[in-house]
């Protein structure tokens, strides 16, 4: 059994990332674009534990930038929540290509 | 010493004049403007004349010499160490004639103004402009920093400009008010270029350190001045050159005279005051002060001052002798006079007997502002009455307006140069020291005096004696509209508020020559003494007396005698009626010559270059804008595309190009 190196988890940080990008290009639903997202986030999340473990095992900064991603991920869920809410009651629809007037 | 509150006090009354009925006038002082302005000018003409008396008498002279004062002081603007513009007094023999001068006339015709305007629309701002133009004119005259002078200078076009167009609805004036205002402005930019380089050359601004370091020829700044040349003459010569265009457009001088006569638009005190007596005369006033550096350093340029004057001065005579507006008619005598007081100032020499010359011109100065402002005031009481500004329909009013006909004919036996009144006294002076000069000059002089008699009996018969006087109801009855005079009915003489400055100004212009003004005023400060030389005087006597009887002969009676004479003289009387057509050389040359070489090129660069440069800025911008508007699609997922090729851009410039 073989211990998981940096590149394995730079692997699945950067496939996870990938995959939440094409997530968000490509889905019309509002709900599954935030859950992309939270995916693109997750993926940072994790290179930054890689990074600190693997490089600079004595510091901590990376798991702090961690938890203040969490953080921040928490308050955007929430306020893209309220919004899509809000949407839903003015357009009676989720779907992002109905959303497109609100350019103006 | 001379009293610095006493003497700030002469020009700050009419300001404060000014201030007043200028602010307040309209609302508080409708009818009581008039009294308010001559009280203050009163206060003001009192105080003139106490200083003058102090001065000349009791405090002035230092072993037999004028000496100049600075009183006050003050620096009000430093460009660099002794180069700074102070507001200050200057007393000295010049300065506090003048000051006796403009302040006695501008209360004359303050004091004639009661009468003369009453029932104006705008009368406190009339009283407000008098106001001003007094302040400005004294305090051209006190002061002591050349820069100084050339504030007030232009405070006294501006004054000239607003009482000009005093009557602005009238399109004439409006037109008069503009020219005066350009054209003394065009001759101004000479005399600022004059005091840049004069200050240049002498490192100051101050007139009495300035005027001494440019005499001393020994000193450094003149010898750097005369060092550097320009076209063949040395900057000096240049300064003192373009300072006298300064003066020479102010004082209506050839070829700069053409403002003055379209002037007389203005209400005719206005005329008497500033187009006759005070502000013409700056420029001699200002060559006179500036005396030393002209005559001492550059000779030429005064010769030059000398032929301008002659010229001028003859012009201007036979340009008068053909014209039919009263007004016009003493407006160009003006500048005939002025003409004589140039060229004395350009055949006069510094010091001692060769400085006759300047004494004369500064006791012309003198006498011709009384009987100037006389002939003004007078016109403006035949004005009053006939409410007409030709002559055509003047003649005969020497039984309607007797006090008026006396002091007109003082006013004329004067300028005319008849014994014993004051023009003959400061005339012959003038007359002896171009003599002594300069004989050509002396003979245009001559020739000038005799028809300078010639033209103001033209005028003196044409208006009181000619065909008898229609009776003063026929009179009112054919009022021009839009003449100047907007009086009431037919009526009588005018008040005693307009006979009142007629009858002391005729004094002055009778006695004012008996003034031993030699002992006074003089190019060093020294007294001179005025001979009287008996056998001298006789041609210009005989001259002016001949000139008389012609007119007379021409003029007495109502006849065709000077009809056929203006037509056996056919082109020549036309050319003179039509002023030599300068004003439409002048007009040519604007019009078809700057305007096509210069307006219209400008205007072209103006319309294609520059506002050819804006519009594509704007044409440029709406284009690109046009273009890149798509990107703003609202499509979320579509910005999210953009942000990312961004990101890998950057990310691929960054990790690969600039390492």
């Amino acid at each position: 059994m073989m211990e998981p190196g940096l590149n394995h988890f730079l692997f699945i940080s950067a496939a996870l990332f990938f995959i939440g990008v094409y997530g968000f290009l490509t889905r019309r639903n509002l709900i599954t674009m935030l859950m992309s997202i939270e995916l693109i986030l997750n993926s940072v999340n994790l290179n930054f534990i890689a990074f600190n473990k693997y490089l600079w095992p004595g510091k901590m900064d990376g798991l702090f930038f961690t938890l203040f991603i969490i953080a921040i991920a928490a308050a955007e869920a929430a306020v893209a929540i309220a919004i899509i809410i809000n949407l839903y009651r003015s357009h009676q629809s989720i779907d992002v290509e109905n959303a497109e007037d609100l350019k103006y | 010493m001379p009293n610095a509150t006493i003497i700030a006090l002469i020009p700050l009354l009419p300001l404060a004049g000014f201030l007043l009925l200028g602010l307040f006038g309209r609302k508080f002082f409708k009818k009581s403007s008039g009294i308010i302005g001559t009280a203050l000018l009163l206060a003001s003409t009192l105080l003139a004349l106490y200083t003058a008396y102090e001065y000349f008498f009791i405090y002035g002279k230092a072993d037999g010499v004028y000496q100049q004062f600075v009183p006050f002081q003050m620096t009000w603007l430093e460009f660099s160490k002794g180069v700074s513009i102070d507001m200050g007094l200057l007393i000295d023999p010049i300065s506090v004639m003048m000051l006796v001068v403009v302040s006695f006339v501008s209360l004359m015709v303050h004091i004639y103004s009661l009468g003369y305007m009453k029932g104006e629309e705008r009368f406190p701002a009339y009283y407000s402009f008098l106001g001003l133009f007094t302040f400005s004119m004294l305090g051209l005259v006190l002061a002591g920093n050349i820069f100084q002078m050339y504030i007030f200078w232009e405070l006294v076009g501006v004054s000239s400009f607003l009482l000009i167009g005093y009557y602005y609805d009238k399109p004439s004036a409006v037109a008069a008010c503009k020219k005066a205002f350009i054209v003394t402005r065009f001759a101004d930019v000479g005399f600022l270029i004059g005091i840049l380089i004069l200050s240049f050359c002498s490192g100051t601004l101050d007139l009495p350190t300035l005027i001494q370091r440019l005499t001393s020829p020994d000193s450094n700044e003149i010898k750097t001045a005369v060092a550097s040349t320009f076209l063949g003459a040395s900057a000096l010569t240049w300064g003192a050159a373009l300072v006298f265009i300064g003066g020479a457009g102010k004082s209506a001088m050839f070829p700069l005279h053409i403002w003055l006569p379209d002037a007389m638009e203005g209400p005719t005190p206005v005329s008497a005051l500033i187009h006759a007596a005070t502000m013409v005369v700056a420029g001699v006033y200002l060559v006179a002060r500036l005396f030393p550096v002209f005559s001492i350093t550059t000779p030429g340029v005064l010769e030059i001052v000398g032929w301008v004057g002659a010229i001028s001065a003859i012009i201007a005579a036979i340009i008068a002798c053909t014209q039919t507006d009263i007004k016009r008619v003493l407006a160009y005598s003006t500048m005939s006079q002025i003409g004589y007081m140039m060229f004395a100032l350009g055949v006069s020499t510094y010091g001692g007997e060769g400085g006759l010359g300047y004494t004369a011109s500064m006791f012309h100065l003198f006498t011709h502002a009384m009987f100037k402002a006389l002939l003004f005031l007078c016109a403006g009481a035949v004005i009053h009455y006939v409410h007409s500004n030709d002559m055509k329909d003047m003649g005969g009013l020497r039984k309607y307006l007797p006090i008026t006909h006396i002091t007109f004919l003082i006013a004329c036996l004067a300028i005319a140069g008849v014994p014993p009144f004051a023009g003959f006294f400061s005339k012959e002076e003038i007359l002896l020291a171009a003599y002594q000069n300069n004989m050509a000059i002396y003979w245009i002089a001559l020739f000038t005096s005799g028809l300078t008699a010639f033209y103001m009996f033209r005028l003196y018969f044409t208006i009181f004696w000619n065909k008898p006087a229609p009776s003063p109801l026929e009179q009112s009855g054919k009022r021009k509209i839009g003449s100047e005079a907007r009086g009431g009915e037919a009526h009588g003489e005018g008040g005693f508020a307009m006979m009142l400055p007629l009858v002391l100004l005729a004094i002055g212009a009778a006695a004012a020559g008996f003034i031993p003004f030699g002992e006074f005023v003089s190019s060093d400060g020294k007294a001179l003494e005025t001979k009287f030389h008996l056998v001298f005087s006789i041609a210009p006597v005989a001259l002016g007396i001949a000139g008389i009887f012609t007119a007379m002969w021409f003029y007495k009676k109502q006849n065709n005698k000077s009809d056929k004479l203006a037509a056996s003289l056919n082109g020549f009387y036309k050319a003179a009626y039509h002023k030599f057509y300068i004003d439409e050389i002048y007009l040519y040359i604007t019009k078809k010559v700057l305007f096509n070489l210069v307006g219209k090129p400008a205007a072209w660069f103006d319309r294609n270059v520059v506002d050819g440069m804006v519009n594509l800025t704007g044409a440029a911008t709406q284009a690109i804008s046009e273009a890149i508007k798509k990107i703003q699609s609202g499509k979320v997922q579509q910005y999210a595309i953009y942000f990312l090729v961004g990101v890998i851009v950057l990310a691929t410039l960054f990790i690969y190009i600039l390492r």
